[in-house]
């Protein structure tokens, strides 16, 4: 009777695994391909038109209420700074969610480049936040809540960009920064960011994200010779909301020339979608394996009391020596 | 067609070429303020008179409005042969809020309209004038053509005195 009842409990735990088995790759496939917002805004980066005027660095610091900065605005000695032996250009951090670089084509004039968060359709902060501090709103931008943010940077790993900073100078509570596309203030009353808005040059063209790609390519093609037939994050890592029109090879401007056009999160979904399954399964699994072995011990000594079956030497111990 | 309309029609035309030329003449500024935008710098004083004996033609600015015909070749298909239009200021085409959601919102209600990236005016003006005086040798930096304000300068926080921190970008 107990073989029988053992072997409906094997036969329900396969069929249980072979369903985790199953419907994992499946949820997590449904994870991949969310295609955008469809009225979700977003930014044309023409680099063809900066002119590395660092206006929109001065207009985000205002906007965002960050730190006076070391130098002027319109100090331009900022462009030869270097770090890490001359590797690295300048960055975001926590008092500078926007920069620009300048980048120096032999043969041409120089390539000013504008840094900040890209705000990813599938952004893989998101994916990396254990503790749900990022969203992805439908105007498009990727948005933070720093009071539930543990600090734990993994979103600065994740971040294909390096965009995500640290506020290291904040000795309690030190969280996450990061360019939010001007949400709080502007985005969501449907207004340009502050950086759009400053430009004298109109290098960044604010509007649907649908919009710009049709405008991107507009330019590409009226333009022969301009501009590389690329639009940077029309499909790199799942699409970006903040896109590039570049003169050169997007290399010679610092950007990772092949990122793929999967979102981060495809590298890890299969193996984040058997997560939640296992939470799920194995405690129930478990417990079961758990309460048969529990109910075999049960069973024993019922048996031995009826005489029907014989129990283990140490049961007979035990209950010799209570007898 | 016979000879009395081909007459009228050649009448209207000479009427317009003549009305054109002369509206032309009387109403080309000798200056113009352009002051719209005035917050971080002060309003450029530009001096027409003397920009219109260096070009060319109008159109180099103005292109298919003053009806002097044009010669881009983006532009020629249509625009060859474009009359003077009413209005030929550049605010009357390239708006001071390219961006906001009214001009966003017409935009995208506009499906057949061709003019799909057109610039606001601060980048028509800058466009235009950087453009040309990098060619011409004429002045490109910010303040040689305006002034900062008081308030361009608390922007560009102009008294910053510390230094680059080599340290400081992780």
């Amino acid at each position: 009777m107990s073989g029988i009842s053992r072997r409906k409990f094997l036969a329900a735990s396969v069929a249980a695994g072979a369903a985790t088995t199953l419907a994992g790759p499946k949820k997590a496939l449904a994870v991949g391909s969310f295609s955008g917002y469809p009225d979700s805004m977003g930014v044309l980066v023409d680099l063809t038109r900066c002119i590395g005027c660092r206006s929109c660095e001065a207009a985000c610091n205002k906007e965002q209420q960050l730190p006076d900065p070391n130098l002027p605005f319109d100090d331009m000695s900022v462009f030869d700074q270097t770090f890490h032996h001359g590797t690295q250009k300048r960055r975001t951090d926590e008092s500078a969610y926007t920069v620009v670089n300048r980048y120096k084509p032999e043969g041409r004039d120089p390539i000013y480049r504008k840094v900040q968060c890209n705000h990813c359709a599938e952004p893989a902060c998101l994916s990396s936040c254990f503790v749900n501090a990022y969203t992805k709103t439908k105007e498009g931008a990727v948005i933070y809540n720093g009071s539930v943010c543990v600090g734990c940077r993994n979103c600065m790993i994740a971040c294909p960009f390096n965009v995500p900073a640290y506020s290291y100078s904040s000795a309690f509570g030190p969280v996450i920064k990061k360019c939010i596309f001007c949400y709080d203030t502007r985005l969501k009353d449907g207004k340009p960011p502050a950086c759009v808005e400053i430009c004298p040059q109109e290098a960044l063209t604010f509007g649907k994200r649908k919009d710009l790609l049709k405008i991107g390519h507009q330019r590409i093609q009226t333009h022969p010779g301009r501009y590389i037939d690329r639009i940077y994050g029309e499909k790199e890592l799942g699409g970006t909301h903040w896109m590039y029109l570049s003169p050169i090879p997007v290399e010679e401007v610092g950007f990772d020339p092949r990122p793929g056009n999967e979102p981060i999160i495809s590298h890890v979904k299969d193996f984040l979608g058997v997560v939640p399954m296992v939470l799920a399964i194995w405690p129930a699994l478990f417990t079961g394996f758990h309460l048969l072995a529990k109910n075999q011990e049960g069973h024993d000594d019922h048996e031995h009391e009826t005489g029907h079956q014989q129990g283990s030497g140490q049961k007979h111990d035990d209950e010799g020596g209570q007898q | 067609m016979n000879a009395k309309q081909i007459l009228t029609t050649l009448m209207m035309v000479l009427a317009l070429i003549v009305v054109g030329s002369t509206a032309m003449a009387a109403d080309m500024p000798e200056q113009v303020s352009l002051d719209t935008m005035v917050e971080l710098f002060d309003a450029v004083e530009f001096d027409h008179e003397m920009h219109t004996e260096l070009g060319e033609d109008c159109s180099v600015c103005h292109h298919h409005t003053t009806g002097t015909g044009t010669t881009d070749d983006r532009c020629i298909s249509c625009h060859a042969n474009s009359d003077e239009l009413a209005t030929v200021a550049c605010v009357n085409c390239h708006v001071i809020d390219p961006f906001s959601s009214e001009q966003l919102s017409q935009k995208s209600q506009e499906i057949y309209r061709f003019h799909i990236d057109k610039p606001g005016l601060k980048a028509a003006y800058h466009w235009n004038c950087i453009g040309c005086h990098e060619e011409m040798d004429g002045p490109t930096g910010c303040e040689d053509c305006h002034a900062r304000t008081p308030e361009g300068d608390a922007f560009y926080h102009k008294d910053a005195t510390g230094h680059a921190d080599e340290g400081s970008n992780h």
